[in-house]
């Protein structure tokens, strides 16, 4: 759909931010704007890691569910928006 | 003593030699006689054992023929002649290695024994030879069918995995039964389709949010400075306040445009809608209607463009989703939010009784008896007019045709011409349903009500040029402000007709608003690009701020307060909004005085109000 491209687009093109990646619910990568090791590295980690908070917040509730993830970290900002189907994770560098 | 007789009886046994495992009842049919009859002779015969012996008579033929063959005479007859060893001596005949033991052997051998009978073969030089034939080479031969499809399944269950199980079967159930009872038939390609759009559209729900986080990432600091920052300095400035500009709002598309009207979201108090068109005249180059968040100042949530420029809106006050819009060309439409399309769901038309001038203010109504949702328009041509969504039309009905001769006309007689007013700007009351006020472009503002059509309640004199805005006070029942580009501001008490306070701005002004905080507060832009804040309570005479928001070059055409945030937003003839934050000076409330208990919220707003106007009416009574 033309207007998630959009969307996606706007975002690429905000400061600091360093790729956008669309994970399936399996952990493979379907978009990225990254290059192909770092799409790798980054969707199959953090599928795992959504993985795992999901299932933590689930466990403690199972009609609750994770609607986002951030990581900040020293170097950058990693947002993830998990979805029943697609994982959306962008990177950013807010303080570039 | 039974036992000693059991003993002595006797006990006769005959032995015969009949088998008792003979059947005694076999029949045979008999075809010639073509009836069953038994059988009488039965075999009797029972073998128990039975072994094949291996003697021959010494006289008989067979002994005698072996005899012969057998060693020396004398000798007795071969014991065992079915076990025949050959044997030869290797120097006299090695050609016989060839033959090995086989059954019909022995008659071909005996020819040949009966050669040789005087030689008796070497006890101890003889050898034994065997031979074989070759054996076919083995081979394996062997074939695999292909392995049928195999899956590794593998899964865990806990409580939030049945959870959602079931949450999906629950659902499931629900779509079946609501495809049952509607019977519309629907391809299934289609669907497919929907299916697609749906999923690739949750993305994009998704996105928009991240879009969002990344620009509150990138303008951290202008968020902080929204929700934190108050101007130190003002403590040391006695009256006057700030304004800190905050985010900008563009879009790349309307930057050719004038912003022409502004509305907050009553209910979600971050959105704002922009109405964006051309206040020159000659220049008309269609308009857009823009939603604006505060938490994404990069891109619009919603852009609808229009053939013709926007020249005001109103969002529902409760509905949020419905908008109201009026055009340049005379038209007005409703929006609706929630449908994904980029037309009106509403639009008034020649026939449903349109404006034939621009339209210059649109504000909701309270529904009407049936439900029906209403907006109430004021255009150029001189008519009010209430307008009523009814199913998938606009009905309209006139409640006011303004003219310049202080009793409005019907316009049905034509013998005498009226001369039309044009109103530019009107205005409900808070509180009193039918009252409202029409400002014109004569500078004149009317008090109508809804219920008189006939007459105007009050003329207010007012400026001497169009009235831009004209808006009651969100507290005092009395109380309302208008302003013109002939430079002034002016706050009236509907009662009197003569103003209460004037101020002069030096420059014509766009706009004027009040404070949704306070009662005497309100805030005006002029195309000088300043923005200018009053507090009544705090200065009668001038105003607490004045300051220049936007580059040069630009005028300000619009201002708007947050109904909960300290930010007004001004609009601009470049598209742009701006949003600014009010200094804790700008936004004060009255200082509490010791054991004197004060009246909270919008009565205190009206006492404030109220003392200011007994201050001014004092020297009239004398």
């Amino acid at each position: 759909m033309a207007e998630v491209e959009e969307t996606l687009k706007r975002i690429q093109s905000q400061k600091g931010v360093q790729g956008i990646i669309i994970v399936n619910s399996e952990g493979i990568p379907v978009k990225s704007t990254l290059d192909n090791q770092s799409t790798v590295q980054y969707s199959a980690l953090i599928h795992q890691l959504v993985m795992k908070a999901r299932s933590t917040l689930r466990d403690i509730d199972p009609q609750n569910d994770l609607t986002f993830l951030r990581v900040r970290s020293k170097k950058n900002e990693i947002m993830i928006a998990p979805d029943k189907d697609y994982f959306l994770i962008v990177i950013q560098n807010p303080s570039a | 003593h039974s036992k000693s007789n059991e003993l002595k009886e006797e006990i006769t046994r005959v032995l015969n030699a009949n088998n008792p495992h003979a059947p005694k009842n076999l029949v045979r049919y008999s075809f010639k006689e073509h009836f069953y009859k038994p059988v009488t002779a039965v075999d009797h015969l029972a073998v128990h054992f039975a072994l094949d012996g291996n003697l021959l008579h010494k006289d008989s033929e067979e002994a005698r023929r072996l005899s012969l063959f057998q060693l020396p005479t004398g000798m007795a007859a071969v014991k065992n002649p079915g076990i025949l060893i050959w044997t030869t001596t290797p120097v006299e005949d090695g050609g016989d290695s060839e033959e090995t033991g086989d059954e019909d052997k022995p008659r071909s051998a005996s020819s040949k024994r009966r050669k040789r009978e005087a030689k008796i073969t070497n006890q101890f030089n003889f050898s034994e030879r065997a031979g074989q034939t070759r054996n076919n080479p083995s081979r394996e031969r062997s074939c695999q069918t292909e392995p049928p499809p195999r899956v590794t399944f593998s899964g865990s269950v806990n409580q939030w995995e049945i959870y959602d199980a079931y949450f999906q079967k629950m659902q499931n159930q629900d779509i079946i039964e609501k495809r049952k009872k509607s019977t519309v038939e629907k391809k299934d390609d289609f669907d497919v389709k929907k299916k697609m759009m749906m999923e690739l559209a949750k993305v994009g729900e998704v996105a928009m949010i991240i879009e969002r986080m990344v620009i509150q990432n990138t303008m951290d600091d202008i968020a902080q400075d929204f929700k934190y920052f108050e101007d130190a300095s003002d403590e040391f400035r006695d009256q006057e306040g700030t304004l800190l500009p905050l985010w900008t709002f563009q879009y790349e598309k309307a930057r050719h445009l004038t912003v022409t009207a502004l509305c907050w979201n009553n209910k979600y108090q971050d959105l704002f809608a922009v109405g964006l068109g051309s206040y020159d005249f000659g220049k008309q180059e269609g308009g857009m209607l823009l939603f604006f968040s505060l938490k994404n100042s990069a891109f619009p949530e919603h852009i609808y463009s229009t053939a013709s420029g926007i020249l005001c809106l109103d969002i529902h006050p409760q509905l949020s989703y419905l908008v109201a819009v009026g055009f340049y060309d005379g038209c007005v439409a409703v929006y609706n939010l929630k449908e994904k399309q980029e037309d009106p769901v509403y639009k008034s038309t020649a026939s449903t009784g349109k404006h034939t001038d621009p339209v210059w203010q649109v504000r909701w109504q309270n529904d009407d008896m049936d439900s029906n949702h209403m907006f109430c328009s004021v255009s150029s041509d001189g008519r009010v007019v209430t307008w009523t969504l009814v199913k998938n039309e606009l009905m309209s009905s006139d409640i006011i045709r303004l003219s310049v001769k202080g009793a409005p006309s019907d316009g049905s007689d034509g013998s005498q011409l009226p001369v039309i007013s044009h109103g530019t700007s009107l205005d409900f009351h808070k509180q009193i349903d039918y009252l409202f006020l029409v400002g014109t472009e004569e500078g004149k503002i009317y008090k109508c009500s809804k219920t008189y059509s006939s007459q105007f309640l009050e003329t207010y004199d007012a400026h001497r040029m169009p009235v831009d805005t004209v808006k009651w006070n969100h507290f005092h029942p009395k109380i309302f402000i208008s302003c013109s580009s002939d430079w002034n501001v002016k706050i009236w008490d509907h009662t009197v007709n003569t103003p209460m306070f004037t101020f002069d701005l030096n420059s014509p002004v766009g706009d004027v608003c009040w404070a949704p905080y306070s009662s005497t507060i309100f805030a005006a832009v002029t195309i000088d690009r300043k923005v200018h804040v009053f507090d009544l309570s705090i200065n009668k005479f001038e105003g607490i701020c004045h300051q220049i928001v936007v580059a040069k070059k630009t005028r300000l055409t619009h201002i708007e307060f947050n109904p909960i945030y300290p930010i007004i937003i001004v609009g601009d003839d470049r598209g742009t909004v701006t949003s600014l934050k009010l200094s804790p000076n700008l936004r004060k409330k009255p200082k509490s005085k010791k054991g004197q208990e004060l009246p909270k919220g919008s009565e205190a707003e009206v006492l404030k109000m109220d003392r200011l106007l007994s201050l001014l009416r004092e020297p009239e009574l004398d």
